[in-house]
Formats: structure tokens, sequence, C-alpha cells
């Protein structure tokens, strides 16, 4: 059999080799498989690897034929529930847990012929920006193992970006498909809230949470999109695409505006961070593209306005995991302390601190000041994107305020690690779509643009991600991997 | 970050993780206490904002919930909802009795 080279290799390109002959998926498999036993055991990506079914998967696809993206190997964050295949949402509650059902996304994955690698680390219920909560144990940045690979969806961008699979999914709640794709060097879509069906993934907060592709290049996060988006009878927040997404074609950015919030720009952006976005908005003039400054005044109450809604909602949706139906039960004399002693012991201390959080916020005395207040200030966040985008296509920021921080370096500051989401997270709070791309690296480290549109603008964003991305020609493969080494 | 002092004692975090049904040794309670009171002071600098006349947003749909016709489909059986229970009995899931 032989042997595929893996390394830097996109979704399209993979497809093709495919489609020509030139291999099969089989071996395809076989050669991201070979390299999740070399390097997966000091990169810790993926929490559930079963390579007889994965091979079986691929042969399964090469005997009816390998027609547009069939065969291709693709890996899910283990929030989204896979049937039959282990699901834990990174939480020893979960340990052990085999769904019934496959999310939508991966019954859309499996119809298009995809072929499942395994499923991906990720912070605990994706409550983190770093994949160091994981219950399981964190994952290392395949740039630079010292540091996180960020989060919640750290797995799947680790393993997109060290070559263990070419591309993946990852959930977004408040940037953990952006911040990641950010920190790993990828493209990462925070699709429009309710184009993707969340049927099957593992609920934190349904009102800001969406499924999005992780990939080496904007064209192959259009062609992962045009997979999974859609409407779903299973998902009742899921109304669909307004139109079909469209493979994009780099080009010039004549006549388009970008809006550009400076003064959210500020305070507490990494020197070399700026650098890099400053050089973006010149790459961006030069491609006949034209800058507006834009104000999003609300924009900065959006840390405080997420650290309620969004654990309001985890402390209510968690509150499934009791003990009784599934996951892990602690044992006592009576049922009151056996749910306590259950969560106690399942729950590990950010997810313990979010359903904490949310409980208060949502008890008597409370409500108004916190929950209601936060929403209030979730309409006017909404309306500042919506004012700008009528003399704008898009606004441009960068996705995270550092590059990958060191391992260690926020756990023992909860606010410090929630603000690393502050130019993610107001777009949760407004429903609209993201584009994260490449934009060169900070000493050594990657960093994220990101391209923030109206709703349902996604097409729109790709084509503009594909423009940046040619002019910017960035290498997705970390120096240490390139030159064909295995 | 800078916030405003939100006072939280042993005592109400013990209560809130009652209402949340989550069992607390004092470690817990005390760092938790110190913890929460450092986040809910940054969040309560949202509280002074003067926008009582706004309505509030739970979500962004701007569309109606996607409804499906209502017909009867074949569910999960007996066996698979037992499949996954930690402490199944016969055809239902087995608890603890309730009260002490």
């Amino acid at each position: 059999m032989a042997a595929v080279d893996v390394i830097g290799l996109t979704a399209e390109r993979a497809a093709a080799m495919l489609r020509e002959g030139e291999c099969s998926s089989e071996e395809l498999a076989t050669a991201y498989l070979e390299r999740i036993e070399a390097f997966d055991p000091a990169l810790h990506a993926y929490l559930h690897v079963d390579p007889e079914h994965t091979l079986a998967a691929a042969r399964a696809q090469d005997q009816s034929g390998n027609v547009g993206l069939a065969g291709v190997p693709i890996a899910y964050k283990d929030l989204l529930s896979t049937k039959g295949v282990p699901t834990t949402a990174g939480s020893k509650i979960l340990e052990g847990f085999i769904p019934l059902e496959d999310a939508d996304v991966v019954a859309r994955g499996n119809a298009a012929g995809l072929v499942s690698l395994g499923k991906t680390n990720l912070d605990e219920f994706a409550m983190g920006s770093s994949t160091e909560h994981s219950a399981y144990g964190p994952t290392r940045n395949p740039w630079d193992q010292t540091r996180v690979p960020g989060g919640s969806s750290g797995g799947s961008a680790a393993v997109v970006a060290a070559g263990l699979a070419p591309w993946s999914l990852g959930t977004d709640t408040g940037g953990s498909i952006r911040q990641p794709a950010a920190f790993c060097g990828l493209v990462g879509l925070m699709p429009t809230y309710g184009t993707v069906s969340r049927f099957g993934v593992v609920a934190f907060a349904c009102s800001l949470e969406q499924v999005g592709p992780m990939t080496l290049t904007v064209r192959d996060c259009a062609l992962l999109q045009q997979v999974i988006a859609g409407g779903s009878e299973r998902d009742a927040t899921c109304v669909g695409l307004r139109e079909p997404i469209v493979l994009p074609e780099p080009g010039r950015l004549d006549g388009v505006r970008f809006g550009v919030p400076w003064a959210e720009l500020e305070d507490g952006v990494d020197l070399g961070i700026r650098e890099r976005f400053d050089a973006s908005l010149k790459l961006a003039t030069e491609l006949g593209a034209e800058l507006v400054d834009v104000e999003l005044p609300y924009a900065r109450h959006g840390l405080a306005a997420y650290y309620v809604i969004a654990p309001a909602e985890a402390s209510a949706n968690l509150s499934r995991f009791d003990g009784v139906r599934y996951g892990l039960r602690v044992d006592a004399p009576d049922l009151r302390s056996m749910y306590e002693a259950t969560r106690s012991a399942g729950f590990g201390p950010e997810v313990k601190r979010r359903i904490m959080i949310g409980t208060y916020a949502l008890s008597a005395g409370y409500h108004d000041a916190y929950y209601v207040q936060a929403q209030r200030v979730r309409t006017l966040i909404r309306r500042d994107f919506d004012f700008a985008f009528l003399g704008v296509d898009a606004i441009l920021l960068p996705t995270a305020p550092t590059t990958a921080f060191p391992m260690g370096a926020r756990m023992d500051d909860p606010l410090a690690m929630y603000a690393n989401d502050i130019f993610t997270l107001p777009v949760n709070l407004a429903g609209i779509p993201a584009l994260s791309i490449p934009n060169g690296l900070v000493e050594g480290l990657p960093s994220g643009l990101q391209i923030i549109g109206a709703a349902h603008t996604e097409n729109a964003l790709m084509r503009f991600g594909a423009a940046f991305e040619q002019a910017i020609g960035f290498d997705p493969v970390p120096p240490a991997l390139r030159g064909g080494a295995t | 970050m800078s916030g405003e002092r939100i006072e939280l004692g042993p005592d109400e975090v013990r209560h809130v993780a009652t209402l949340a049904r989550l069992g607390l040794d004092d470690a817990e309670v005390e760092r938790l206490a110190g913890e929460l009171q450092s986040i809910l002071g940054h969040v309560a600098t949202i509280s002074a904002l003067p926008i009582a006349d706004v309505p509030p947003t739970a979500h962004s749909l701007d569309v109606a919930g996607a409804l499906r016709e209502d017909v009867a489909k074949p569910g999960v059986t007996r066996e698979q909802a037992l499949a996954n229970a930690p402490d199944p009995s016969f055809d239902g899931f087995r608890v603890p009795p309730i009260g002490s």
C-alpha cells in the first residue's frame, strides 16, 4: 500500500485524489491513523480513536465509488453525539455514554461519505478557552507544545494543524471555533445562528452556540459548510440557509467597505497582534477595499452580558445530569444526596463555577438585576452591529487579543481566561456569522483575522476571506512538520 | 478587571449550591466564594447602565421557530432508553428513596 503524504493536505485536494484514483479512502485513512498513533500521545488531541471502525467505513466508501467528498476523513468534536461511539463532552459525568443517535451534523457528514477518524478533546461541556478544562487532560498546540491550542474546540484545531485530520467540526458558543483556529493557524467559521442543526450537540448555551468547520483553507471551510448547513426537523431553532454556500475564488476587494471599530482596539491587545491586524488593513486597501470607522459602543459590555447569559443557560441545561438516566452515578442513601454527590464528583471546577454563576443569576431577587439586564445589553449589541452593517459589508477585528498562551498561565484566574474571548463573544450574542483566517505569525505563533458579517452573509465573508488568504500567503503547516517529515 | 464589590459569604454559596444540587466541600465553598465575588463583580458593571426601557433579547433568530408536521414516528425502544442508565431495573430507572 503506497503511503499517502497527508501533511498540509486539504480536504478539497484529498477529494480530488480519491475521485481521480490517486489513492483509496482506506489508504488515506491509514495515513492519518499512522500519524495519530505516532503524534497524538504527545498532543492528546483525540479522546476516542477506533481504527477498525474508521477503516471499515473507508473501505465501504471505496466500494461504493468515491464521488464528491465521499471517502474524505474528518474529526468530530466530542460534544457531537455519534451513534454507538462514546461521547463524553470532555466530562467525567458522561464517561462511557453511548449515544443512540448521530448529531444531525454527523449524519450529514455520513450522508456525504465522510469517514470519521475519531472524537476530539475539548474543555468540559465546551466551557473554556484553552482545552485545559477537559476532564481527560489538556491538548497541546502543534505550533508550540508548551502552549494551549485554544478552546473549547482545541482538539479539533490541533488535529488539523498537526496533520492528524484534513478538517474537523467544532462548536462555537463564545469563540470556541474561531479562537482555537486563530491559535493553531486555521480557518474557522461561526455560522449565522439557526443555519446549522444543533440536534445531538450536548447542550451548553442553546441561544448562543452553533457547529462550524475548522479547516486549512477558506475553500475547505465552504465545502464543509455545504455539508453541515441546512434546516432540520429535529431542531426548531434551525431555519437553514437563505442561499446556497458557494465555493469562493480569491480575487480583489474593489468596492468592499470594511468597518474597523478602533475604540475596541485601544486596550488589552498584544502589540504583535495589533501589528498583524494593521498589516491586514493595509492589505485590504491594496486589494481595493475601503476602510470605514465604525462604533460598537456596547460590545465592551459583551463579556459581562455573556458571563450571565451563558452560565444561566448552562445551569438549566446541565440539570439533566442527575445520575438517573445516563452517565455517572455516585450512590447515596436518598435521592437528593445522590444528585449532589453525583454532580459533585462528575463536574470539574470550571463547570461548577458556571453552574453556580448561572444559578445565582437566575435565583429569586437577582433575576432582573443580572439575567434580564444582560439580555438588554444583548439587544443593544445586536443593534450596534445592525447599525454598523448599514454602512459596511463586514467588520474586521483580531480574532483574539493574544497568540496561544502558555499552558497553566490562566488556570488560576477565570476572568483572565474569559477575557481572551473579548472579540469573539459579541458575535454569538448577536447571532451573526464570523470567519477567522490565519493572519501571519507573531513571534512564531499564528494570529487570526476575524471577518464579521450581518446574518446570512457567509458567502461574502468567505469571498473576502479567500482574497485575504491569497494575499497573506500563510503556510498552515507548523515548521516542525514541513519538508515531508513524518 | 475592575468591577463592583459583591458580598458573597459561605452561607450564600451553600444556598446557591443547594439550588443547583451541587455537593461542595468546605474548601470548594471558600474558593468559590472568592471566585464568584470577582466574576459577579465584573458582571455587575452592566447593572448600572440606564437601559431599563430596552427590550431584552432571549435569542437572535429574527424568524419564528421551524416546526415540523405533527406525525407519529418510531421512537427509541425501552431497552435502548435504559441502555445508558447507571441502575436500570426491569422496565425503569431505579433511584434511592426520596427524603431521608
